[in-house]
């Protein structure tokens, strides 16, 4: 990892570039600095801090925030008072570890790289330039940022929501929305920045949890709940939170000055000025690439669109224009969370794709002594009590806590250490197991969380199994939350080593077994995403069966016409088809049917019927891509008339120049049909988008065609905006309907007439159509077998929830099992690729293993208490315990330990004991507790 | 003066959340009283409603499931 670093140049081509780097000081030794924060405490100089966006002070000696990669400090140069004046030092003379390095200079490295991936991130638009909300003016105006700041317990105010002008508790926010964002008028920023709706949706529903009786208000043109959930999450706020929701245009924002209250003019949607006074009012502010990012691109060769986003295709969403070099997140087009860890991943599959010859040729493995057999000794623990320097010798007593803990039961050993991580200590410490014949081991210093691993590996190097090992968080949890009350955090430090002792003494050596992994593939689903992942695992060398119901690829993909930039979609998948069915590491398998499967990750086996025969298919991993389909709607004379069509039909119709298109002179676009109604409430994504290239191609066809889009809300989110704009520029019309009044449709003498409320004009229009289109929705069978057989679970649209919406989208909690698609959630066609590479790319680290090292601490079933009655399996979330016939007509819970997480559910559910956690059995935990409360 | 009463606290945090949320409260410097005693464990899901009552009858005062 190389931090303070800026990228010079990079040289040489795909599969062999040299990228050189300029690395500025950081003035302190990552190697010696331990991020006791004595340096900042004791640094003079005060500045303005970043982080908390200017709401609150910093050292010039700091960590930019709490959770910063690495936790080590770093001077900052330019407000540094020894470099500004030539004297001061106190961050030398107080740290402990002699880290600070006055010294240290810029310097210059190069790397070889086969691959190079963008991903340096957006900054948020500057409203200064924009007067009318006065963000320069009144402190009370803030950005949505900045509102992140004052919500968070690490924040200016330590999360006490008040109000930057006076500290008052603010009683009224509100939020207006599109700040920088769909606004050519007085700036150039044409696209949406798709996550604003969310995040000021989050905003007000927090803020409301921070201060009951808090009234929110979120001013919007269109409020862009699109992705998984978040229509939910929408509905919540506004029915259940009370956030209110304002259809408007802000006229202007003015602060009175006495109050410091901001008074609030806006266009209603009927055109009537209205003013409200708020206390704060927050900015939804957009996202952009940096400039520093946009000189860079002209350097790096890689191209920018007039946004200054990098340009990408559809059916490669994460090429740049240099081949070797992808992109990922808001640089590539502003995006949540979710889409930009999936695109990292995508990216890390183009990178794969091109370094898989050279996989694994620079790893290196550590080798370990054997291990001590120390079964059949009674427990000798060493309790190694640390000091951190001050951090925790400056708090607790630790010769007291050290003399506390040698009278416990079975400590041989008791050590007090000033750094307990550094290398000479634990070279020590090695000595010293070895020497005193310790067979557990304790370490009451910082957190297991960061550390644990690093002395587990200390005691692999002194023979002893790395599960004889306990730490006690006497800092983290101790020293450093009470640092007034010197004599009870003590006492507290007493309690924590022995709590720590007494578990010591219940350890167990755990084994480590190794499973092989079979590294061949299975995808489940044929179409576009399931072909794209079967390229992105058979281009890394690893062959793969794929799978699909039809007797054809491409799935839904068929049926399309053109990408949002105007890709082709039938040649497009056509290539892609012929390029699958044609490559050596690929098998296709139509009309396949799974009809049984078992097995775990590395070592899946499944039962496909194809073609009348019945094959058994071994393979490493899945990749569950299984689609969606439209929804056939029920309302609006579907079925009825032949010119009532879904965007499924519509674009078939195109294909094949269906005169009830090439001839319709009025085409009327009735969207969210089975979307965003009580019975299916989620957002179906991509049909504002479909709508809209549609109705830009009957203008293109003939601009004198008449074309109305009858819309809730236009969710052309992220660069699809463009074409939003360019079809009002283009004449299309767009009527907007609430759903308590939805448009009606009816035939009269060849022609159908679509009834609808306008809003503004306020009156009921009459569309004479030749055409109506249904944005219908997409949606997923209520049943699905591959869900119960590979114990999956569904959300309730029926969609498959991966492991983690942010942080694992495109995996199932059960390890070795992907996703990606439609089966995910509705999404165009760019975002499907991009899931699937992304799912080839986790797969990959899976099958490129040989074997699978299977954790230690995994549940175990004692045989002789299990009955068999499956309340485990039930409760397992990874489908890692199960219930076997043992012997005819006998029973037994049964655990693979390869995919049990160790998180004890199953020991919970379990009603005779029989279950439980290996180190953390019930009786181990509860003699901690009585060791907490002695 | 006589002793304000300090419950006894008995914590089960989770390993992924709160457990990491109660070091980051450390790392961020936040004071709190040091009546609470965290015992680490892999899941919340772990706790067994046993684990609760065993720790009010050994003497808790109030007992904290966080996950």
């Amino acid at each position: 990892m190389h931090t303070l670093a800026d990228v010079n140049s990079v040289q040489g081509e795909a599969g062999d570039f040299q990228v050189t780097l300029n690395k500025r000081p950081r003035y302190v030794d990552p190697d010696k600095c331990i991020a006791c924060g004595t340096c900042a405490e004791k640094c003079p100089a005060k500045m303005v801090d970043e982080f908390n966006e200017g709401l609150s002070k910093r050292k010039a000696i700091y960590v930019p925030y709490a959770q910063a990669v690495p936790l080590k400090y770093a001077i900052d140069a330019d407000h540094c008072i020894y470099f500004k004046k030539g004297k001061c030092r106190a961050c030398e003379k107080y740290c402990p570890t002699e880290a600070i390095d006055f010294g240290d200079t810029e310097r210059e490295v190069t790397l070889n790289a086969g691959a190079v991936i963008l991903a340096a991130g957006f900054q948020t638009f500057d409203p200064s330039s924009l007067d009318l909300y006065q963000y320069d003016q009144s402190p009370n105006v803030v950005t949505g940022m900045e509102f992140e700041r004052l919500l968070s317990a690490n924040g200016p105010y330590q999360g006490h929501l008040i109000r930057p002008s006076d500290h008052e508790e603010p009683k009224k926010i509100a939020w207006l929305q599109c700040v920088g964002s769909r606004d050519i008028n007085r700036c150039q920023r044409p696209y949406c920045s798709a996550v604003c709706c969310m995040y000021a949706v989050k905003e007000a529903v927090v803020a409301k949890e921070h201060t009951p009786g808090l009234d929110t208000a979120i001013f919007y043109m269109d409020i862009r709940t699109y992705g998984k959930d978040f229509e939910k999450y929408y509905d919540r706020a506004r029915e259940e939170e009370g956030v209110r929701f304002v259809r408007s245009r802000i006229h202007s924002v003015l602060e009175d000055p006495e109050t410091r209250n901001l008074h609030l003019s806006y266009f209603t949607e009927n055109g009537e000025l209205q003013t409200e006074e708020f206390d704060m009012v927050v900015l939804s502010v957009g996202m952009e690439t940096t400039p520093e990012f946009q000189r860079l691109s002209q350097d790096l060769g890689v191209e920018l669109d007039t946004e200054q986003l990098v340009s990408t295709r559809d059916f490669t969403p994460v090429q740049t224009s240099r081949p070797g070099v992808f992109v990922c997140g808001a640089l590539q087009e502003p995006k949540d969370i979710p889409t930009s860890v999936m695109e990292a991943s995508a990216a890390a599959c183009g990178a794969e794709v091109e370094l898989s010859r050279a996989r694994g040729t620079q790893a290196q493995s550590k080798v370990f002594p054997q291990e001590r057999d120390v079964s059949s000794e009674p427990p000798r623990i060493g309790v190694f009590v640390c000091n951190c320097g001050v951090n925790i010798g400056g708090i607790v007593d630790v010769p007291q806590v050290a003399e506390y803990v040698r009278n416990l039961p079975h400590v041989a050993y008791v050590q007090e250490n000033l750094f307990s991580c550094s290398q000479d200590t634990q070279d020590q410490m090695k000595q010293i197991i070895m020497e005193k014949g310790l067979n557990r081991v304790v370490v009451a210093a910082c957190t297991p969380r960061t550390h644990e691993a690093l002395f587990q590996e200390t005691l692999l190097d002194a023979g002893l199994n790395k599960y004889l090992f306990e730490m006690a968080n006497i800092r983290n949890q101790c020293s450093w939350v009470h640092s007034k009350e010197k004599d009870r955090a003590t006492d507290k430090a007493k309690d924590l080593v022995q709590m720590a002792v007494t578990r010591a003494r219940n350890l167990q050596p755990l084994p480590q077994p190794t499973v092989p992994v079979d590294n061949r593939a299975l995808v489940i689903g044929g179409g576009a995403a399931g072909m794209t992942a079967a390229l992105g695992l058979a281009e890394q060398g690893f062959y793969t069966y794929l799978l699909e119901k039809q007797d054809r690829l491409g799935g839904n993909a068929g049926f399309l016409t053109s990408t949002r930039q105007g890709e082709a979609i039938p040649q497009r998948v056509e290539a892609m088809s012929q390029q699958v069915q044609s490559h050596g590491m690929i098998e296709v398998l139509t009309q396949a049917e799974i009809s049984e499967a078992s097995g775990f990750v590395g070592n899946f086996q499944t039962r496909v019927s194809h073609g009348g025969q019945e094959r058994d298919l071994e393979h490493g991993v899945i990749i569950i891509s299984v689609g969606a389909s439209e929804h056939t709607p029920q309302e609006y004379e579907y079925g009825q008339s032949d010119r009532v069509l879904t965007h499924l039909e519509l674009d078939r119709a195109f294909a094949e120049s269906d005169t009830r298109v090439t001839q319709a002179r009025s085409v009327t676009f009735v969207q969210c049909v089975g979307s965003r109604e009580p019975d299916r409430p989620y957002c179906s994504k991509v049909c504002c988008t479909h709508s809209i290239k549609a109705a830009l191609r009957f203008k293109e066809m003939n601009p004198e065609t008449q074309v109305y889009v009858l819309y809730r809300d236009i969710r052309t989110y992220g660069q699809r905006e463009d074409l939003y704009h360019e079809a009002r520029r283009k004449g299309v019309v767009f009527i907007r309907f609430d759903l308590e009044n939805k448009p009606t449709v009816e035939q009269s003498e060849g022609k159908l007439d679509v009834r609808v409320r306008d809003h503004i004009l306020q009156r009921e229009l009459i569309l004479e159509s030749d055409l109506v289109v249904l944005a219908s929705a997409i949606a997923r069978p209520s049943e699905e077998p591959l869900a119960q057989m590979y114990k999956l679970p569904v959300n309730e649209d029926n969609f498959f929830m991966e492991a983690h919406a942010k942080l694992r989208p495109v995996e199932f909690a059960t390890d070795g099992i992907f996703l990606a698609g439609l089966a995910h959630y509705p999404k165009p066609i760019e975002e499907s690729i991009a899931q699937a590479q992304a799912a080839a790319s986790r797969a990959a680290t899976v099958l490129c293993r040989e074997q699978y090292t299977v954790e230690g601490l995994v549940s175990r079933v004692d045989e002789a208490l299990c009955r068999g009655c499956g309340e485990c399996e039930q409760a397992c979330p990874y489908n890692a315990i199960a219930v076997e016939e043992v012997e005819p007509g006998q029973y037994r819970a049964r655990v693979r330990a390869a995919m049990c997480k160790g998180c004890g559910a199953c020991a919970v559910a379990c009603p005779t004991g029989a279950a439980s956690v290996y180190n953390f059995e019930e009786q181990t935990i509860l003699n901690m507790m009585q060791a907490a409360l002695n | 003066m006589s002793e304000e009463f300090s419950p006894n606290i008995i914590a089960f945090a989770c390993n992924w959340c709160a457990y990491a949320a109660a070091d980051l409260a450390g790392v961020s410097r936040f004071q709190y009283p040091p009546n609470l005693r965290i015992i680490r464990v892999m899941c919340s899901g772990q706790v067994n409603p046993n684990f609760i009552l065993k720790s009010l009858e050994e003497g808790a005062d109030g007992v904290l499931v966080a996950g």
